[in-house]
């Protein structure tokens, strides 16, 4: 069998399928083009590598309050334990107890790489408390990689002092490089000292993003480019967007979906503003991905998580905890790189099997699949390591794969309630399973460890085929090896003119 | 004479970083302004700057007790709305 995972080599890309360009590819290949000495800074950061972030941590620490602008989709008085999304904390700390808490995380979660700082509000609006947290780190816990994000606007006055401190990925988050888009997007900015409004301030926001953008890329620092997607407001638009900030060279685009609810008390939200589609994301990063890398596995964290990506170990953490623990960070710095140099052996291992699974010589899938046969969107329950790994009823989130005669490829993640809690308070278990089922749609199959039996029989009646029979097994592998068996089944034969792409519309 | 923060106030720390009389200090449930050192800017900025960067409507109060920036005037949301959509989630 070969594994196929598109955007690898150049017959992923001339096996075409469901997308439009090589660049389209998920995890580490998206990176596959890049220079060595890139891909040496990245392999290891979870939210640059798709392959990276099964087996990487990150955690945000919230020493940046204040923020400079405003945006539609935030609102600075938002602050609440149960919610995950950016611009959220629960705690906000100083420099000083921002380091005792990296160190007490970076002790404990050994898997962790990268500590950024991502406000809640502006980082850079925050130079002060910012850059101190950084010094202190870079001397202190010299093993962590160091990264920001921004919305751009006191950036072009920062990058001296972040090229210092030797941060070396920056994420600037661009929504548009239109004043009058942005004007939709951002009803003020706070500029020479002065709050200035509407189109002049979007002109001039656009314009410090991109003069920051093409400054850090002068000297070495790698950009990653975030941009909201807002249906009616800059959907179209993005895919200039993209198109700009490759040119000027950013190295990875994250287009991520607007969050919008009334009760968040944002413009957007109480105004009516509608979140995009999952699909909508899906196609708007598949017309992006010809002219950029695309990342598709963000998910969208507070400005205080911790733990790998789409977990959040926050509350072990808290102030009153870490004043409690005593960390001898010279030793830990001893086991997390034992624990490092673990992880990147594996992830050789499976990049040697990879490597050798697509010689010619390796059983292909062609032959078994002809270009005939559509494509199918399978969820994957997964606990990290690459692994399906997962109880169904215990994720969190599924991971959308989607299979076709052209190999095996990431396309994002679905969020889900966690319907099962291990015990009797299991709350209202019927409306959270049939959410899971609501959240899956457009999956034809869903890959875990195991399953319960009930869930078992409301998937199938929903169409979608539970699958337990590829535990532990390397996710694109099971993938491939489910798509097969779809295929041997007849079932892709039965309706040939049912398309992913009708069945997502279902 | 001098400006006033009220309990509306989300500590962001952005007005205490633009204050050129380093007059506004963290207080016990939100920042405070020194009726003492508070200038309203004058002779330093055209505009006073803490009410300028502040992003809560309300929070800051004008000498004349009038807030500095009033309801709908930063977020855009016309606050006959926002109190629509508030009963809405109340309701539910």
């Amino acid at each position: 069998m070969e594994l196929n995972v598109l955007g690898q080599d150049e017959a992923g890309h001339a096996a075409g399928g469901g997308c439009s360009a090589g660049s389209c590819g998920s995890s580490d290949d998206q990176l596959a083009h890049l220079p060595e000495h890139i891909r040496e800074k990245v392999h290891n950061h979870p939210c640059y590598s798709e392959e990276a972030h099964h087996y990487f941590a990150r955690m945000h620490v919230a020493v940046a309050p204040a923020c400079n602008i405003q945006c539609h989709y935030c609102n600075r008085k938002y602050d609440c334990a149960n919610e995950s999304r950016p611009g959220v904390v629960s705690e906000l700390l100083d420099p000083l107890q921002a380091v005792k808490k990296v160190k007490a995380v970076a002790a404990t979660i050994p898997q962790m790489t990268v500590l950024g700082i991502a406000g809640p509000g502006d980082p850079l609006a925050n130079p002060q408390r910012t850059f101190e947290t950084f010094r202190m780190l870079s001397e202190q816990a010299p093993d962590i990689k160091l990264c920001v994000s921004t919305n751009g606007l006191a950036l072009p006055d920062c990058v001296d002092e972040l090229a210092r401190h030797n941060i070396d990925h920056v994420t600037i988050t661009i929504n548009c490089v239109d004043p009058d888009i942005g004007a939709e997007i951002y009803p003020w900015i706070y500029w020479n000292n002065k709050r200035v409004r509407g189109r002049k301030a979007a002109k001039i926001l656009i314009e410090r993003q991109q003069k920051g953008l093409e400054m850090l890329v002068e000297r070495g620092i790698l950009v990653k480019v975030n941009s909201v997607l807002i249906p009616g407001v800059n959907d179209q638009h993005l895919k200039e967007v993209s198109r700009i900030v490759k040119a000027k060279g950013a190295f990875l685009h994250n287009v991520m979906p607007l969050i919008a609810e009334a009760e968040h008390g944002t413009f957007y939200g109480v105004m009516g503003q509608r979140s995009p589609e999952p699909e909508e994301l899906q196609d708007l990063q598949d017309a992006c991905a010809g002219d950029m890398n695309m990342m598709r596995h963000c998910r969208q964290c507070r400005a205080d998580a911790v733990g790998l990506l789409g977990e959040d170990r926050g509350d072990e953490f808290t102030l009153d905890r870490i004043e409690t623990m005593d960390i001898d960070y010279e030793a830990a710095m001893v086991k997390r790189a034992a624990i490092h140099a673990a992880i990147k052996e594996e992830l050789d291992e499976r990049a040697a099997k990879k490597a050798r699974l697509a010689t010619p010589a390796g059983p292909r899938l062609v032959g078994v699949a002809d270009k005939h046969h559509r494509p199918v969107l399978m969820a994957v329950a997964t606990s990290g390591g690459g692994l399906v790994n997962q109880h169904f009823g215990h994720a969190r989130e599924f991971l959308v794969y989607e299979a076709s005669p052209a190999g095996v490829r990431f396309i994002g993640h679905r969020k889900v309630e966690q319907y099962c809690v291990g015990n009797d308070s299991c709350g209202d278990k019927e409306s959270a399973l049939s959410g899971s089922i609501l959240a899956l749609r457009g999956c034809e199959a869903v890959l875990c460890s195991k399953i319960g039996f009930e869930p078992w029989g409301e998937l199938e009646a929903a169409g979608i085929q539970p699958n337990g029979e590829h535990a532990m097994e390397p996710i694109e592998e099971a993938v491939l090896a489910v798509y097969q068996e779809m295929i041997a089944g007849g079932r892709l034969d039965a309706s040939p003119e049912r398309t992913a792409e009708q069945c997502l519309m279902a | 004479m001098a400006l006033r923060i009220v309990d509306s106030c989300v500590n962001c720390w952005a007005c205490v970083d633009v204050c050129p009389s380093e007059a506004i200090s963290p207080g016990a449930t939100h920042f405070r302004i020194s009726a003492h050192k508070c200038t309203e800017c004058d002779g330093d900025y055209a505009e006073q700057q803490c009410a300028s960067i502040c992003p809560i409507e309300g929070a800051i109060l004008l000498a004349d007790g009038s807030p500095a920036n009033p309801a709908g005037s930063l977020t855009g949301i016309p606050p006959e709305r926002l109190a629509e959509a508030m009963r809405a989630i109340q309701a539910r």
